[in-house]
């Protein structure tokens, strides 16, 4: 086991001193994160913190990480949205697998989610941003979870060389199912928990720490011993009997079994609230038993005598690697009727049998009491997708029609909050003050106009359509009554963004591969912008106070976009411009074009005092311009 | 809390003195227009001797970061059949993103655009992938300056006021 962090000794010379052997320093925390600011933040904080970091940016990185490294980490904190992974399924992996500690992360603080966590195990939910005080205490998770589990450590040192195996195929697309998990069920989990940590109230005890590690046989022996008892009826001191395995302690069991439910319950909800999933569906024959023993068999085969195993790399006819393939398959092959919701079709525990049992045995109906006859053949058919969970044609269908919905919808949205200008004022961000922009010009131009137009292939005329129309958004702007001679173009639904073939990206490169698809279109028609004068003096002159700062972007390398020269300079604040729109769009002489609005006095003192550098006119006609779209 | 937390007080009318006092109030200025909170603070705080470039690698990271994401989104937007659940997973993403450097403005950007693309709105969502593209310039600019007030702090002397 490694060098770093041991708790063991801690703990053995009390708890009273925790601060002896430095700890929680060196604490061995492993961070998954796919975003890669908040991943080197959190590096950065916990190494304030005195711990060992190791940083992943998937999920799958961090699983073999984990199982490379069994009991190389204390602790595992991890983002609920990961690309590769849900979170919540790496957290209920690495419970079961690894039995660590597992901290979720989100920007997301929902009551649901963070419930969703905690039933999947976390043992906290940390909102993002996170704080360094936060981080500080995690140790006490690490802490928790050793004494609870801490005790007869002796029987279970022969499981700490055990390796994991890092085949890499995900435990939780086994095929363990579905029992449908009753409040009653979860009650009674809970106090047995609470029952059991009582039973552990000593810290002192020998524990020596290291963790059980469910090894297959073992794993294998609980869920026959649960599937026996009956999945309703199923209670840690029955399955311990029945395992009659000396050295597990009933904590052991009750810890294994509350996350064995909750894998159930996040598998029976993910497949569908009244379905069950088998593993049969990977098959391709008509004989589940035969498929699942063989498909298990191949992977324990070597092993078997030697429990070297992980729980995870055992379970079942996981054709690939790749846990939302699988899901997909799940997905789309038939399950379980809804009426049978509480069949738990453990088939596949039976089935991971050492080579010595021989594979038929796999599918007795003895170790599947509540398999019935037609839904085992249903399991043998292979009709797909009659519960499709992503029914995707349909929301492609509807989509389309919202979208043309949507437009009429938001334009009143729009509409309606047209009131607050003071943007600077206001703690958060009052979007209301954005929104109007755009109902303003839509309200000209583009009510009525179906709006997956813009999808249409009309590049050229699109482009010039757009072109036009952006510069009519100016100038409704910049002087109001007369639009500089040109006519407000109203033929068109001309959003400036549309997606069409020509329209080219900011800088022609930074956003997304294509430039066929929207980039933001409003930044090359801004180009234009330059012909488009402000007339009105006044107007220049408020840009004389308004620049914040005129650093140019290019004097800082790092931070520089590559955007379009005519991008760089400073701008007024967002504020301001929204300040000064709201002023324009509200005054009803509209001849009066806005000006030096209603900057705060605050802003005026402070723009003043930045005298870096002279103002540009032009420039800021540009980015107002742009600023306004 | 000092106003120059961190400084010795600068003899007055020094240009040290100007650029702390500069520097201050454009902290709080970019405070109390939500460009910044508390966080980037936070992210101040954090930097220190072995990491002296720690919050502007962190903000070009962050960067880099939104430009790729509104990137996919502009890509996603424009498609015939625009997959909206996959814009919402990337504003997702840039929320939480934003929060990691304390980005309020950016951040309340993406809560509202993903309102509208649950509600599937394709002109919303066109509105706010440029309202945010926009704030991220703004950002950038923003923090161009104030980094270069860092900058002219250290170079005359002082350290940067973290309160």
């Amino acid at each position: 086991m490694g060098s770093g962090f041991q708790i063991h000794s801690t703990m053995e010379s009390g708890f009273s001193s925790p601060r002896h052997d430095g700890f929680p320093a060196g604490l061995r925390v492993l961070v998954v994160d796919d975003d890669p600011t908040w991943l080197k933040i959190l590096e950065k904080m916990l190494k304030k913190c005195s711990y060992e970091v190791t940083t992943c940016g998937l999920a799958r990185d961090a699983l073999n990480l984990l199982r490379e490294r069994k009991d190389g980490y204390d602790i595992v904190i991890s983002d609920v949205n990961m690309p590769d992974m849900d979170g919540f399924k790496l957290l209920e992996l690495v419970g079961l697998e690894m039995d660590l500690p597992v901290i979720m992360m989100s920007v997301d603080g929902e009551t649901s989610r963070v419930m969703k966590g905690v039933q999947h195990g976390a043992c906290d939910y940390l909102l993002k941003p996170i704080r360094m005080k936060e981080l500080r205490n995690i140790w006490q998770h690490v802490l928790r979870k050793r004494i609870h589990e801490g005790k007869d450590v002796d029987s279970h040192e022969i499981f700490d060389g055990f390796q994991m195996n890092p085949s890499g195929l995900d435990w939780s697309n086994d095929h363990f199912f579905c029992g449908e998990e009753t409040s009653s069920v979860k009650k009674r989990k809970e106090a047995e928990t609470k029952h059991d940590d009582k039973d552990f109230a000593d810290p002192g005890s020998s524990s020596k720490k290291s963790r059980v590690i469910w090894s297959v046989d073992l794993h294998q022996k609980f869920v026959r011993a649960v599937n026996q008892i009956g999945f309703e009826k199923v209670g840690p001191k029955k399955i311990l009997d029945l395992m009659n395995v000396s050295w597990l302690t009933r904590e052991n069991v009750t810890s294994h079994l509350q996350k064995y439910r909750l894998y159930l319950t996040r598998l029976q909800k993910e497949n569908g609230s009244k379905a069950c999933f088998s593993g049969a569906k990977h098959s391709e024959t008509a004989n589940p038993s035969v498929n699942f023993s063989m498909q298990a068999s191949i992977m324990p085969q070597e092993e078997i005598p030697n429990k070297n195993f992980t729980v995870s790399g055992n379970k079942l006819p996981v054709q690939n690697a790749n846990p939302i393939d699988n899901e997909d398959d799940l997905k789309s092959t038939v399950l379980v009727p809804r009426e049978e919701s509480k069949q738990s079709l453990i088939d596949e525990v039976p089935n991971l049998q050492e080579s010595s049992r021989g594979i038929e045995t796999g599918f007795k109906p003895s170790f599947m009491p509540f398999l019935h006859e037609e839904r085992y053949a249903e399991f043998n058919s292979n009709t797909p997708a009659h519960y499709s969970w992503r029914g995707v044609p349909e929301a492609a269908l509807k989509e389309e029609s919202d979208a043309h919905i949507c437009v009429e919808d938001s334009g009143c949205l729009l509409k309606s909050t047209n009131s607050r200008p003071r943007l600077a004022e206001d703690q958060g961000i009052n979007l209301k003050e954005y929104k109007p922009l755009y109902a303003d010009c839509r309200r000209k131009n583009i009510v009525g106009q179906n709006p997956l137009r813009m999808q249409s292939n009309n590049a050229i005329a699109q482009e010039k359509d757009n072109l036009a129309y952006y510069q009519d958004f100016q100038t409704i702007h910049t002087s109001p009554p007369k639009i500089q001679g040109r006519d407000i173009d109203s033929s068109g639904p001309h959003f400036p963004y549309t997606a069409h073939e020509k329209v080219s990206s900011i800088s022609g490169s930074t956003f997304g591969p294509s430039d066929e698809n929207l980039q933001v279109a409003w930044l090359e028609n801004c180009q234009f912008s330059t012909n488009i004068r402000i007339q009105n003096s006044d107007f220049i002159g408020y840009s004389d106070q308004c620049f914040v700062s005129e650093v140019p972007i290019h004097s800082y390398e790092t931070l520089r976009y590559d955007y379009e020269p005519f991008m760089d300079p400073s701008e007024c604040s967002i504020a301001d411009h929204v300040e000064m729109t709201e002023q324009m769009k509200t005054s009803d002489d509209m001849s009066e074009v806005v000006l030096p609005p209603r900057v705060s006095s605050q802003n005026d003192a402070l723009q003043q005092q930045q005298v870096l550098l002279e103002p540009s006119p032009s420039r800021y006609a540009i980015i107002y311009s742009i600023c306004t779209c | 809390m000092s106003r120059f937390h961190g400084n010795t007080q600068p003899p007055a009318g020094s240009v040290l003195e100007q650029l702390l006092a500069k520097y201050v109030d454009y902290m709080d200025s970019l405070r109390r227009e939500s460009f910044l909170d508390d966080q980037f603070t936070q992210l101040l705080k954090l930097q220190d001797e072995n990491n002296p470039d720690f919050v502007g690698e962190v903000v070009s990271l962050f960067f880099q970061d939104s430009e790729r994401l509104i990137g996919n989104m502009g890509t996603a937007l424009g498609k015939k059949s625009v997959d909206y659940k996959q814009v919402d997973a990337d504003v997702h993403q840039l929320k939480g993103s934003s929060s990691s450097i304390g980005a309020v403005r950016i951040k309340n950007v993406c809560v509202f655009f993903r309102n509208l693309c649950e509600a599937k709105n394709l002109e919303g969502c066109y509105r706010c992938l440029h309202e945010v593209t926009q704030e991220c310039v703004v950002l950038k600019n923003k923090l161009n300056t104030l980094f270069m007030l860092q900058k002219q702090i250290v170079a005359a002397g002082g350290s940067i006021p973290v309160d």
